[in-house]
């Protein structure tokens, strides 16, 4: 309310309707907010209570044994160790290809922009289909290797289309300048282009970085072997087929412990994947909802 | 410099669409392309005659469409009742939490639900028992199958979401309200007759949209969630051409029944395409 509006006497329907918004948005914040409470709450809580089920918001007691299974598990380690190799490499190659794609497309005297333009969007709308690009990827070599989760999707098309928009405000006086100065292209993305552009940037890695850290499919689909698999894979195998190996395998020390130990393993295991997810969340929600807005407005 | 990103589409976008001819083939993997025997028709005409043609249609169908009918309008409500919120540090930290379900991987989401309610000792079956209730076999039961998976992703998005709206709001003068205020419009009145009409175009834009993407369902939680147990309820064309054609290798068949779902989502697309145009002044393209 603006300082000149006149003062209002607080009717009956004010206060019904603030009633319902402080209801509403409380239930929201509940509703989202207690799974991961009570994750947390279990994972740090004394095992004796986890395993008599005493835990239902707070933590009660204080343990971190199944934490210390879980960060002494060779398998959780290796899992967690490919994920950080795809998000990794992934993200800094989707950099990379969709900068260089980008750039062009938002030059105006760009003969080809059109064409490659229509090309690209069009696999937003229209694919050969799952089974195609699986036999393609057989094909070349890439099935079982590590390449197989990052290069079929080396660039989204979406996240094309927000950096060349930002591109497309950058002023062009600029490059000219540097042109004029003999600067060749590469050199200007580098030097002038990329310096301008750390939101997009920041913008683009927080996009592909939490695809890749999110990601299991592509796991399912070209990985056979599990050494190579990401934490997301390991964690369908205890938490939704809660397979009995997979399970079994921390049944090792002593007995009594290992034991009670499993039960929380699960949350620990939920809060070692999305920890890195919550430490950035700050820059994550900043960036996701001004690359939405970008995104929204072109789209 | 866009030769690499052109090689890319090339290669992974336009030769698997060149591959659409594994549809008419009886592919093996051994013999290539090439090699291949013809089968014409055939996949198409096996699927749509077997009776999970139906059953596939029906599923996919359902999850959209009560997607939409009850997880529309949730972002939509939470967007105006965070406008009606007036205390800044309140609506904040709501709409922070909100988001956050958004960046949470599907299998973290899906694994939390297989826990919490697992029969035995699921935080939601221990409450239910210590009430005197009877233990429920949550996701292994059909009846339950849609609620979750709906359920589940509006508690994923209805905040990530709720965005746009709030950006649409963000954009009505505050003279139309100062004015409404003076002509003596309550509160509820401000909320139908300014607020409401400035999102109607977003609202609209967003609906078609939604509409166009009617067969598109999020398949992977699907993959995540089901067991044979609810394959009658949750089993959906992308998960069906999965199982068809990775697990068993039978990749004519799936992708012919790929194909099919492709050039129906298209078409689907195009239609409410226009039908956007039409009604408002945005469209895809």
């Amino acid at each position: 309310m603006t300082a000149g509006a006149p003062v209002r006497r607080l009717t009956v329907e004010d206060v019904v309707v603030d009633a319902v918004v402080y209801a509403g948005v409380g239930l929201a914040f509940v509703v989202t907010l207690y799974p991961f409470v009570y994750v947390l709450s279990m994972s740090i809580s004394d095992p004796v209570a986890v395993v008599r089920r005493e835990v239902f918001l707070l933590p009660k007691g204080f343990s971190l044994a199944a934490y210390r299974t879980v960060l002494n598990d060779p398998i959780v380690l290796r899992s967690y160790y490919n994920t950080i190799w795809y998000t990794g490499v992934g993200t800094a190659l989707n950099l990379v290809f969709t900068v260089m794609a980008a750039y062009p497309l938002s030059k105006r005297n760009f003969s080809a922009r059109r064409v490659l333009m229509f090309l690209f969007v069009f696999t937003m709308f229209f694919s050969g289909g799952l089974i195609p690009l699986f036999v393609l990827v057989a094909k070349l070599g890439l099935y079982g290797t590590r390449w197989s989760i990052v290069l079929p999707t080396v660039i989204a098309t979406f996240n094309l289309i927000i950096c060349r928009t930002f591109f497309q405000t950058l002023p062009e006086d600029l490059f000219e300048c540097a042109r004029i100065e003999g600067a060749g292209e590469w050199r200007i993305v580098y030097k002038i282009v990329l310096p301008l552009s750390k939101p997009i940037i920041a913008v683009l890695v927080l996009f592909y970085g939490v695809t890749h850290w999110n990601s299991f499919f592509w796991a399912l689909l070209f990985l056979p072997t599990a050494d190579l698999h990401p934490i997301q894979i390991y964690l369908r195998r205890v938490l939704i087929q809660a397979s009995p190996e997979a399970v079994q395998q921390f049944e090792t020390g002593e007995a009594g412990e290992g034991v009670m130990a499993m039960v929380q393993i699960k949350f620990a295991v939920m809060i070692v994947a999305v920890l890195p997810i919550l430490l950035l969340y700050p820059f994550l929600q900043k960036y996701f909802v001004k690359g939405m807005l970008i995104g929204a407005l072109k789209g | 410099m866009m030769i690499l990103p052109f090689a890319y589409y090339v290669i992974f976008h336009y030769v698997p669409m060149a591959g659409i001819v594994l549809a008419f083939q009886d592919y093996k993997m051994g013999r290539g392309v090439f090699g291949s025997d013809w089968v014409g028709f055939r996949w198409f005409v096996e699927f749509f005659q077997s009776f999970y043609f139906t059953r596939l249609m029906r599923n996919t169908l359902l999850f959209s469409l009560y997607s939409i009918v009850f997880g529309f309008p949730v972002p939509i409500i939470f967007a105006l009742m965070l406008n009606e919120l007036k205390v800044a540090p309140l609506k904040r930290v709501a709409q922070t939490v909100s988001y956050l379900p958004f960046f949470i991987s599907l299998v973290i989401i899906v694994g939390m639900q297989v826990t919490f309610l697992s029969p035995n000792n699921g935080v939601v079956n221990v409450a239910i028992k210590a009430l005197g209730g009877e233990p429920v076999n949550f996701m292994g039961q059909q009846s339950w199958f849609r609620p979750l998976f709906v359920g589940s992703g509006i508690w994923q998005h209805f905040g990530f979401s709720s965005i746009i709206y709030l950006a649409a709001i963000a954009g009505i003068s505050q003279e139309l309200y100062d004015a409404a205020e003076v002509d003596g419009a309550s509160r509820m009145q401000r909320i139908r007759h300014v607020t409401l009409p400035g999102m109607a175009s977003v609202i609209i834009i967003l609906l078609i949209l939604n509409l166009g993407r009617l067969l598109t369902v999020e398949w992977e939680k699907i993959l995540l969630m089901y067991t044979p147990a609810t394959y009658e309820v949750a089993d959906v064309i992308m998960t069906y051409v999965y199982r068809r054609g990775i697990i068993d290798s039978k990749y004519g068949f799936a992708a012919a029944v790929n194909l099919f779902l492709n050039v129906v989502n298209l078409a689907f697309l195009v239609f409410f395409n226009r039908l956007a145009r039409r009604f408002t002044d945005t469209s895809l393209w």
